[in-house]
This record gives C-alpha cells, sequence and structure tokens, in this order.
C-alpha cells in the first residue's frame, strides 16, 4: 500500500485564542516522513476487551444518572465512504451538569453517582457505532473571560492503522457557545467545522424513551495506488 | 473527490475517563522520560501510546505530577529495513493534534546511520530522537532542543 492520504482540515498546532497552545505547541515545522510500516500498521483489538454495557453510559452503575438520556450513533468511514469496520472507539464527556468524574475538575456542579462518562464499543462489520448516553452540559474554563466550553462529547478512534488515529470531539447542533469556543474554532473553516457537529436524528428517537443524534466520523482514507504498480 | 477526515480536536485535561493509561507497560524494555512544555516546566497532564510494528506491541502511559513516563514494552527490533525505534504519539490538553515522534537507540549507530525517517531530520536535531544507554528519552514539546515531531 502506498500510505494513507494527508490532506485534512485539521487544526494549526498554534492556535493564540486557545491559551495552552502557546507553550504547548512546537515551534518547528512537522519533519514529513514517507509511511512506512511503522505508519502503515497499528494495534489491533477484539471485540473481547470491550464489555457488554461498556456502550451504555447509561447502566454503568445501580442506578440511572440525571439528565436527558441521548442516542449517539452514525458509522465511521474513510475519506472514500468505505466503512471502518471492527474498530474501537471510546468516549468520554461530562455529566448533564457539565462536570466531570475526574480529581482535576473543580468546577461547583454536581457529580453525578451513578455516572462515569466513559464508553467504547467496536464499530460493526458496516462500520456502525451506537453509544447512550446522557447529553453533557456545558462548563466554565479558564481560559479567557466568562468561557465556556460548548457541549460535547471526546471521541478517540484508531482505524486500521497508526496513521488513521483520530481523537476529536462531537457537538451538538445550534450551540450557542461555539462562537465563543476557541477549541471549536481552531478548525479554520465553517464547513469542517460542521463536520465535528452531529444532526438530531428523528427516525432513530426512540419514543418514550430518547432523542437520537447522528454523527458520521471520517478517518484517513489510503492513497490510490498507481494503475500500473 | 474524497471527503476529508473529521478534523482533530484536543484530548482536554480528563482523557483518562475515557483513554485509560497502563501504569507502565508489561515489557522487559525500559524507557523513561519527562515532558516538558515551551516554559521547561514538566507537562503533568501528557498521554503517550507507543507502537512496535514489527512486534506489534501497543502501550499507553500517563505523565505523572512531576511530568514523568515509564514505558516497559519489548525490545525494538528492525523492520523494514528501518533501525529499531519505537513510534510514539503524544496527547495532551494544548495539542490540538497529537503529536507523532520516534525513539531511536544510541547503541545502534550504524543502522541509525542508514534509516530512512532519521536521514529525514536535520542533522542538527537528529539528537532528540536517540535515547542513551539508560533509555532516557525526554520530549520537549517547544523551544531549546525542541523534539522533532513527525507529519504522518
Amino acid at each position: 500500500m502506498a500510505g494513507y492520504r494527508r490532506e485534512n482540515a485539521d487544526p494549526a498546532l498554534l492556535f493564540e485564542n486557545y491559551l495552552a497552545t502557546r507553550t504547548r505547541a512546537p515551534r518547528e515545522p512537522l519533519v514529513f516522513i514517507p509511511h512506512t510500516l511503522s505508519e502503515l500498521s497499528g494495534p489491533v483489538y477484539g471485540d473481547a476487551r470491550v464489555g457488554e454495557l461498556d456502550h451504555d453510559l447509561t447502566r454503568q452503575h445501580e442506578g440511572e444518572p440525571q439528565g436527558e438520556r441521548i442516542i449517539l450513533h452514525g458509522r465511521v468511514l474513510d475519506g472514500d465512504r468505505r466503512p471502518v469496520p471492527h474498530s474501537l472507539i471510546e468516549v468520554w464527556q461530562a455529566n448533564a451538569a457539565g462536570r466531570y468524574q475526574h480529581v482535576v475538575d473543580r468546577h461547583p456542579a454536581p457529580l453525578d453517582p451513578n455516572f462515569t462518562g466513559a464508553g467504547r464499543c467496536m464499530t460493526d462489520s458496516e462500520g456502525r457505532y451506537r453509544f447512550v448516553t446522557i447529553k453533557p452540559g456545558a462548563y466554565p474554563w479558564r481560559n479567557h473571560d466568562n468561557a465556556w466550553r460548548a457541549a460535547h462529547i471526546h471521541l478517540s478512534l484508531f482505524g486500521p492503522a497508526f496513521a488513521t488515529r483520530l481523537v476529536t470531539q462531537m457537538y451538538f447542533p445550534g450551540d450557542p457557545l461555539f462562537s465563543q469556543d476557541p477549541i471549536f474554532n481552531s478548525v479554520r473553516e465553517p464547513r469542517d467545522r460542521s463536520r465535528m457537529v452531529s444532526a438530531f436524528d428523528l427516525t432513530e428517537t426512540v419514543p418514550e424513551w430518547a432523542l437520537a443524534y447522528h454523527f458520521d466520523i471520517v478517518l484517513r482514507g489510503p492513497e490510490a495506488t498507481p494503475p500500473d504498480a | 473527490m474524497p471527503e476529508l477526515p473529521t478534523p482533530s480536536q484536543t484530548v482536554g485535561p480528563f482523557f483518562n475517563i475515557g483513554m485509560p493509561g497502563e501504569p507502565a507497560g508489561d515489557g522487559p524494555f525500559r524507557i523513561t522520560g519527562t515532558v516538558y512544555d515551551g516554559e521547561g516546566q514538566p507537562v503533568a497532564d501528557a498521554l503517550i501510546e507507543s507502537w512496535q510494528a514489527d512486534s506489534g506491541t501497543f502501550h499507553r502511559v500517563e505523565t505523572d505530577a512531576q511530568g514523568r513516563y515509564e514505558l516497559a514494552t519489548a525490545a525494538p527490533g528492525a523492520l523494514d529495513g528501518q533501525a529499531p525505534h519505537i513510534v510514539l504519539a503524544v496527547f495532551a490538553r494544548g495539542l490540538l493534534k497529537h503529536l507523532v515522534t520516534r525513539v531511536y537507540f544510541a547503541a545502534e549507530a550504524e543502522a541509525n546511520a542508514g534509516d530512512p525517517v532519521l536521514n529525514a531530520v536535520p542533522s542538527d536535531r537528529r539528537d532528540t530522537l536517540i535515547a542513551g544507554d539508560d533509555g532516557v528519552f525526554d520530549i520537549r514539546l517547544q523551544g531549546e532542543g525542541e523534539t522533532v515531531f513527525f507529519d504522518v
């Protein structure tokens, strides 16, 4: 295989409005290297590593968590819209009040004893995935005066190779906090930002139970192999 | 027209809820180091993933309060005309995309001299990619002695 496509819509590493990038983003340009076996291969997770209820963040404790129950589903695809099957997705998020189950989080909003905020699942043979969770709340942070993160769910994906590794955040449609969130806006083009926003999905909404949101995730696709190769 | 990948976003400060690390790994080959930011401060909230294609070995470790990490992994082997190396990905708050680097080894001077990836690195920066015989590999995200990170 020749390698994976380089074209991307990733944010530049230095984005002044996101303060932490100022002391953490490298100043030197990244050094271009061809894709070798080290980048073309990657860890393989078996289904065995994922527990039966790992995809359902509302059923990991004795009681049900507080908040608005939602279904988050979609497909993992490559750039040619081919499914990425049997691939691990990890998610983590704040609870309905905007608080993470984490020692570093000091936001004075309640923790929920019935919500850890972590889940994972494997995509099926068609690249589909499905989580049941609670809609996360917005929360303040200290990046700038009166700074709030738009509500989001973190996602980590492996795909078939180390070169397809992706960690991103999924946002909710119409969030009024988008305009002042520098992490969201670190992605330069509005059309690329919109690809981090899920769509409300009435079809998959379960009556009397939970709203659904649809979110497809696109990983890097393989470069086309030259016809005479 | 192929679709672009979903844009990368930072892991933020709370990643270990959903991307849990191991304490160090379980292999016989030890790498340790400290992650520093551009002000020389240790980065206490970084996550490091390691990948070795020759043995199919993957580990995920977090830095501690002093910015230190420890990786106990398989001894790296040669691969594909390349010198023995370990691929590292660094994730942290303030990194809008993970950084990819490689650990090479001072004891492999001959193999290193012929390694195509090391040879793509300006010679005055190559030493940032080479762990000493003590297995120490510090990662400097920015500034003086900045570690080489790759566009992969």
